[in-house]
């Protein structure tokens, strides 16, 4: 009853289609694993879901660049689909393989609604090594996404990338993003202040985890949240009194109250 | 028509890459260079005119962001010296293969047969570099010859040279497939070239009776009727050969060996009938499912899953090309737990190296052997490709280095999986293969890379070897078969599956028709990577990510079309059938012709000799000093036992988000786990823990106390972060020298007691603490030939232990948690030195190993998982390697609170020093923190075992430890103590 439909976009060297498929079902939603191939044959379509799931991997091995051979497959077999999707106003969400198909696409940062403009990428970390490490975020409170809307507190997720330095294409770039608020999450230390590396762990430009549309409705970022979903996923949770879901649930959570209420009840 | 695109990063933009190969330069190889560049190029060779290149090269190559390209013109310019470094025609080229898919996705088009892309890189090196030292780059960091090419040129010659395109790409040529009859009736002298030669590893007595075979009459009339003669083909032989090797068919382990021990003499037929296997039937447990009969051994997980698991070694592989070996063990052990059953969904990964140390002299190293800091690195990065990109977390591991691993590197690769027991209502744990059903090749094509594996793994390494077993795995190739093979197992579509590993398709298809009683198959169906492969190639041939399914004729078309979601390729090669044969065909031609029985059972059983020498046990005479904090701080420093915190981060554990107790634990999260916790059901309570237990410095000493020692660790390991201890699976991976005893290894007498004695261990410990082994590896010959030298590893054993924890809510890590908090150290502690970190950091060897008392430990585990499991203990750490004194300041520093010690209290067998109390590695310890209100709950529960409270945990940083004489032994700042522990591998 009244479940918004996730579609969990599936190509070969997809792997975290599982934990993200987890976080939106315990958010409340009705998820289903959907094959690129799937899409491009129109033997499924968007049409049926309210939110489009890229989840994290090495889609294609992420050989060439990340995210790039997977990205070029939705460009050149359904981007009519995904565009639709998106003036429709329905939700896409990418971590991490997700948020570099996202960037390499054009998607984001998709200034004034043009979503085939490529003005931002993800590469190699500064450190020159995939780094598995868990990342304290803050939220930017005057963004308009969607996903991390009422979360006050730093989010504390894990980052498992070796590319994920995010990159702009120049200065004039960065300050709109930052200037249209599309900035939503960025690396800090625990309290909350920018402290290099490893707090930052990949050395991206201002401390940028993840950024928006101008919309708030098409999201990416590179740390997990949908692997901070119980209590016991917390790298700690055996020194503190820690309890109840994990701090990545609720952008699921938000993600599927707006489609319930944009698209269900209306 | 070849286009030649080169991408190059914008200036400004930071070349990581150029920097860590930089970095490489100057530390290891001493060369002192101002910086590298890299450039990516992409030799593509298709029929494409200019503008489909170009669009090529903007489109797909490019990231318009951050870098610059450039099609037919180089964009290298400026630097002392260019390396250009790219793999050879034939070897895997993943980055080529997604090329092509990202061609023809952007074009529109299929590239034909004899197209593809070949993927190389320029190393564009500025600073005061010779060609000498450019050479030195090359094989000494950048390019493995064995499977790539390199060059190297300065600007003007880079500029000037006419460039070579063609070389990069395979010339298939236009030769014809054949198959040779190989005449056997000779004599031993010939049969035994004939052996040796063709790589078959069969001794005279197997070449013989094989020559007999073909002398059967019966046979002779029956191979008459399909086209054969009395000669075997090299199909045949070749088959035989792999089948019947070492690495298939444990011909060491199943031996009848004449044992004598102290002047006793006694004969045992078989090591792992008589002590493997015994053990776990002697142990009973209820829960076990299937073991040592599939691919890997299956455990109960809850009411609905079972748990498999299994590891491998990937020893020879490793040494020749580090990071294809260990890729392709990765992926390739992989495949066990995925043809185990019907197939199980993979959930875990753990690895185990030994490597020689990172600072080995370059000088002192032979011509053809890689430095062991180039063949660390060149693993873990395999290990992480293969690990991660297959979406599998890495929770578990251990490196061991020692000097005795320079020459032969152990690379251990472990999986984890779990299947429902029933699927669509059949029990998942069984395979059966119908008459009728389809023989299917799924995943991989088939090339030469990867011939002679099984046989080759089965001689020892020289400095001649041939390249042949090298391989590089395709992680994505293999995960999205994973993909479509678990589609199709629950939609029920297949019967059986398996691997195709060592033999490949001769050993898969040849093991799935016992199960029905023979088989047909048609070798030019599967599909292949280029033209020109022989039968016996397509036979034998180890490429990677292939698995051999039964599909029932009636669901072959369900089973294509996931298959092609997927962009899988399968293809049908044959069907089963009760014929009693195996047949396999060419065009159809009969080019196999063997009676399955022949193949599967002819094998005989080895005779060997084996004697034991008790080891000399004097322990060295040395004082005590006064101060124990610099040894504490050398001990935390050693290699085996600081941090590998650099390792660990570049694997993914978080993967399947199934982590609960991660490999990094702690305030900081940088404190060493003993054993990782997964919940690979999210809505369950259940979990799995993951250890492992291997120390080959007991094993110098005596093989029996290494075996019960390092199944011990494995299961303290496990107990420690809250396995229920009467839960718990095994797994054993042997690696040895060669325990064949011949005038060219006169001492392989005492290498075969050395293996007695640990099969013996493996029993005694098994049994006594309730573990069961449920599938295990060997690896034999784990030796290097300089000259007339012969190099042998030590005895080594890795213990691999799977557990199940109840409620993984309940789960514990070592770290201190609280200031006041008791601490208390469960177990006795025995004047046991051997083979101990403290004699080796100074140098000394000899002593006593550590003994075991088993009924002790298993009630000392049953008492601590009681309590773990009632909330009453804050931390708990397994003292190993280094001891107690280790274990407290890790425990220590790893939760931020100092501790206090006091010495005289801690239990012992007989009056002991200070320094044998802190640094004995006594099995059967843990060291304990319990907060003062749960003291009497806890101790209730320990009632019956040896246990003391020692000390508390302190609220400042300071590490305090208290001799007998009341003196500080050791007064150090936990910061200190860490800071000695990470420093040594934090590259």
């Amino acid at each position: 009853m009244n479940k918004p439909k996730v579609c969990v976009l599936l190509a070969a060297g997809i792997n975290r289609d599982y934990d993200a498929v987890y976080a939106f079902e315990k958010a409340g939603a009705d998820v289903e694993r959907v094959h690129i191939n799937t899409l491009a044959s129109r033997r499924k379509t968007l049409k049926e879901y309210q939110i489009l799931m890229l989840p994290g991997g090495f889609s294609f091995g992420d050989d060439i660049a990340s995210g790039k051979v997977l990205a070029n497959k939705l460009k050149y077999k359904v981007l009519d689909q995904v565009l639709e999707f998106i003036s429709d106003g329905k939700l896409v969400f990418g971590v991490c393989n997700g948020f570099q198909i996202m960037a390499k696409l054009g998607l984001l940062p998709g200034f004034d609604g043009n979503y085939k403009n490529r003005l931002a990428t993800l590469t190699f970390n500064d450190s020159g090594k995939f780094e598995d490490r868990w990342v304290y975020l803050k939220i930017n409170s005057d963004s308009n996404c969607i996903f991390t809307k009422g979360i006050n507190d730093l989010l504390y997720v894990p980052v498992c990338h070796g590319e994920g330095k995010f990159v702009v294409k120049d200065e004039g770039v960065l300050d709109k993003v930052c200037s249209n608020q599309q900035v939503v999450v960025e690396y800090v230390d625990a309290e909350g202040d920018f402290a290099g590396y490893p707090f930052n762990p990949n050395g991206s430009v201002q401390n940028i985890a993840g950024i928006c549309d101008e919309t708030g409705r098409i999201f990416g970022m590179m740390p997990h949240p949908e692997d901070f979903i119980r209590m016991t996923h917390h790298p700690r949770w055996t020194r503190k009194d820690i309890s109840g879901d994990g701090s990545g649930l609720k952008l699921f959570k938000n993600a599927v109250e707006y489609a319930r209420e944009n698209f269900l009840l209306a | 028509m070849i286009w030649r695109i080169e991408v190059g990063f914008k200036p400004g933009v930071i070349d990581s890459l150029g920097e860590s190969v930089k970095k490489s330069i100057v530390e290891d190889l001493r060369i002192d260079i101002d910086s590298v560049r890299t450039i990516d190029v992409y030799t593509i060779k298709a029929a494409l005119d200019e503008e489909q290149a170009k669009k090529i090269a903007i489109e797909l190559l490019t990231d318009p962001i951050i870098q610059v390209s450039s099609c037919g013109r180089t964009i290298a310019k400026n630097f002392s010296k260019i390396i250009e470094v790219g793999y050879k025609p034939g070897v895997t080229d993943n980055v080529g293969k997604t090329a092509v898919e990202g061609i023809e996705d952007l074009l529109n088009v299929e590239l034909k047969e004899g197209e593809s892309v070949h993927t190389s890189r320029l190393y564009l090196i500025n600073g005061q570099i010779g060609d000498e030292d450019a050479k030195r780059v090359c094989t000494g960091l950048l390019a493995n010859p064995i499977i790539e090419h390199y060059s190297i040129w300065d600007e003007q010659s880079w500029l000037a040279r006419k460039r070579e395109d063609e070389k990069y790409f395979m010339d298939t040529g236009s030769r014809e497939p054949r198959v040779a009859e190989v005449n056997l009736d000779v004599d031993d002298k010939e049969l035994m070239r004939i052996s040796t030669e063709g790589v078959l590893s069969l001794n005279l007595e197997e070449m013989r009776q094989i020559r007999d075979y073909f002398k059967d009459s019966k046979i002779l009339k029956e191979r008459k009727r399909v086209g054969l003669g009395d000669k075997p083909t090299d199909v045949e032989l070749e088959m035989l050969a792999q089948t019947w090797s070492e690495h298939c068919k444990h011909k060491i382990f199943n031996a009848l060996i004449d044992y004598e021990e102290d002047g006793k003499k006694e004969k045992i037929d078989s090591l792992f009938k008589s002590y493997i296997k015994r053990a776990t039937e002697d142990i009973n447990k209820d829960w076990l499912v299937s073991v040592f009969e599939d691919n890997a051994g299956i455990i109960s997980f809850n009411e609905d899953y079972n748990l498999v698991f299994k590891v491998e070694t990937h020893n020879h592989p490793s040494a020749l090309d580090p990071y294809g070996g260990a890729l392709t063990g990765i992926v390739g052990v992989n495949r066990d737990p995925m043809g185990t059953g019907l197939g199980a969904n993979l959930i875990f990964n753990t690895d185990v190296f030994c490597f020689g140390p990172p600072d080995f002299s370059y000088e002192e190293l032979p011509s053809k052997v890689l430095h062991p800091k180039r063949i660390f690195k060149g693993v873990r990065k395999g290990v992480e490709h293969g690990g991660n990109k297959m979406g599998i977390p890495t929770v578990n591991g251990a490196i061991v280095f020692d000097e005795a691993y320079v020459y032969n590197p152990l690379v251990y690769c472990g999986t984890g999986g779990m299947m429902p027991k029933k699927i669509l209502g059949r029990e998942s744990h069984i395979k059966t293969v119908e008459p009728d059903d389809l023989i299917i090749m799924i995943g991989g094509r088939i090339g030469k890379d990867g011939i002679h594996g099984a046989t080759f793994s089965s001689t020892k390494l020289e400095e001649t070897t041939s390249p042949t077993a090298v391989q590089i795995g395709a992680p994505i190739v293999q995960k999205k078969m994973m993909d479509a093979l678990l589609e199709t197992r629950d939609k029920g579509l297949f019967n059986a599956i398996t691997d195709n590993g060592a033999g490949g398709l001769s050993s898969s298809v040849g093991e799935m028709a016992e199960f029905c009683g023979g088989c047909v198959v048609d070798l030019e169906k599967p599909l292949t990577k280029y033209l020109g492969l022989d039968p016996w190639e397509l036979w034998v041939s180890e490429s990677q990510e292939r698995m051999t399914l039964a599909v029932p004729p009636d669901k072959i078309d369900d089973f294509m079309e996931v298959c092609e979601k997927w962009d899988v390729e399968a293809t049908v090669i044959g069907e089963f059938q009760p014929s009693g044969k195996i047949h396999v065909k060419y065009k159809g031609r009969t080019v196999l012709y063997l009676n399955i029985d022949f193949v599967h059972e002819g094998v005989l059983q080895l005779k060997l000799k084996a004697t034991w020498k008790p080891p000399g046990l004097a322990l060295p005479d040395f004082s005590q000093p006064d101060d124990l904090a610099p040894t504490l701080k050398k001990i935390l420093s050693s290699l085996n036992v600081c941090s590998k915190e650099w390792v660990i981060r570049q694997y993914d554990h978080e993967v399947q988000g199934s982590s609960v107790v991660k490999p990094l634990v702690g305030k900081v999260n940088d404190g060493p786990s003993d054993a990782a916790v997964i919940k690979p059901l999210p809505d369950r309570e259940e979990g799995v823990v993951i250890s492992n237990g291997i120390n080959p410095k007991f094993g110098e000493i005596d093989t029996y106390w290494m075996a019960a020692s390092v199944i011990d660790e494995s299961i303290r390991n496990c107990v420690a972060v809250g396995a229920d201890s009467e839960h718990i699976a095994i797994l054993d991976n042997f690696c040895w020298g060669n325990p064949i005893l011949s005038d060219d290894n006169p001492d392989g007498d005492f290498k075969l007691a050395q293996l007695v004695r640990a099969a013996q261990g493996c029993y005694y410990a098994a049994v006594g603490l309730g573990v069961p082994f449920i599938s295990g590896k060997d690896s034999f010959h784990n030796e290097y030939q300089v000259g007339d030298k012969t190099i042998s590893i030590p005895p080594t054993l890795l213990i691999s232990a799977m557990g199940v924890i109840k409620d993984t809510e309940k789960a514990i890590t070592m770290d201190v948690k609280q200031e006041g908090d008791l601490v208390y150290i469960l177990g006795i502690t025995r004047k046991e030195l051997g083979g101990s970190h403290y004699l080796m950091t100074k140098g000394l060897a000899g002593g006593y190993v550590p003994t075991l008392d088993v009924e002790v430990a298993r009630r000392l585990y049953n008492s601590l998982h009681g309590a773990i499991m009632e909330g009453i203990v804050s931390s708990c750490h397994d003292c190993s390697e280094g001891g107690f004194g280790l274990a407290a300041a890790e425990s220590s520093f790893a939760g931020g609170l100092g501790m206090d010690i006091d010495l005289k209290l801690v239990p012992v067998e007989e009056a002991l020093r200070d320094d044998a109390v802190l640094f004995s590695e006594s099995n059967s310890r843990f060291i304990v923190t319990v907060s003062p209100e749960k003291k009497v709950a806890f101790e209730n529960h320990m009632k019956g075992s040896i246990f003391a409270e020692i000390g508390k945990v302190r609220a400042d940083d300071d590490f305090k430890v208290v001799g007998k004489d009341g003196k500080f032994v050791i007064d150090a700042n936990i910061y200190d103590l860490k800071e000695a522990w990470q420093k040594p591998l934090r590259w």
